[in-house]
């Protein structure tokens, strides 16, 4: 019987060399890590919850998504479950973000 | 503290596949090896990922297995893996 491998479960496949350059993290990529930090400290989620929630991804959006776009998605739909934000105040949120961009 | 394995016990990690958040890695379910240390004791990290308490604690064991056993065309069949296994994932192999 052919047992279900989850996608995220990569562990001893191939992968090709293991590529050693040194990158710094984006603005953008530090402010994730501070937000997860955050929600954690005020209780609102778990590391553990982070991973389930970038597990339920499925393999294409899991695949197509950075490491931290990952974290982000995960965050986001673990906030919006919890009650913290709601979908609709971060549509709202993110079209005023959009609209602004460019302007001074 | 649960779990009661001895330092030196054959365990087998049980051939169980939910699709839930699991701690396990796929490569080492069904596989036996040897208890050769305690990681420590954890709220499950399995329970965490839904947002309940993981208590009472579990322990987790450093569980050793060798290429062989873990992959059906190991480059260094004689060398050794050493894997973080939670309690309840491990059970008895002493046949």
């Amino acid at each position: 019987m052919q047992h279900l491998r989850r996608h995220h479960d990569m562990g001893g496949l191939r992968a090709g060399p293991v590529v050693h350059d040194e990158h710094d993290h984006a603005p953008w990529e530090k402010k994730v890590d501070a937000i997860l930090r955050l929600a954690a400290a005020k209780g609102h989620l778990t590391v553990d919850e982070l991973r389930r929630g970038i597990e339920e991804l499925g393999p294409g959006v899991y695949d197509e998504l950075g490491y931290y776009e990952r974290w982000i998605a995960s965050i986001t739909n673990n906030l919006v479950e919890k009650g913290v934000i709601t979908v609709d105040a971060l549509g709202r949120r993110m079209a005023e973000i959009e609209a602004s961009w460019g302007k001074p | 503290m649960s779990g009661g394995l001895a330092i030196g016990a054959r365990v087998r990690v049980r051939a169980a596949f939910p699709p839930g958040h699991v701690r396990t890695p796929f490569y080492a379910r069904g596989k036996a090896g040897e208890v050769v240390g305690v990681a420590g004791h954890y709220a499950d990290p399995e329970e965490l990922a839904y947002g309940r308490s993981g208590l009472p604690a579990k322990t987790l064991y450093r569980v050793r297995f060798t290429m062989a056993e873990l992959w059906d065309e190991a480059e260094a069949p004689d060398d050794d893996l050493v894997v973080d296994v939670y309690e309840h994932w491990l059970e008895p192999n002493d046949g």
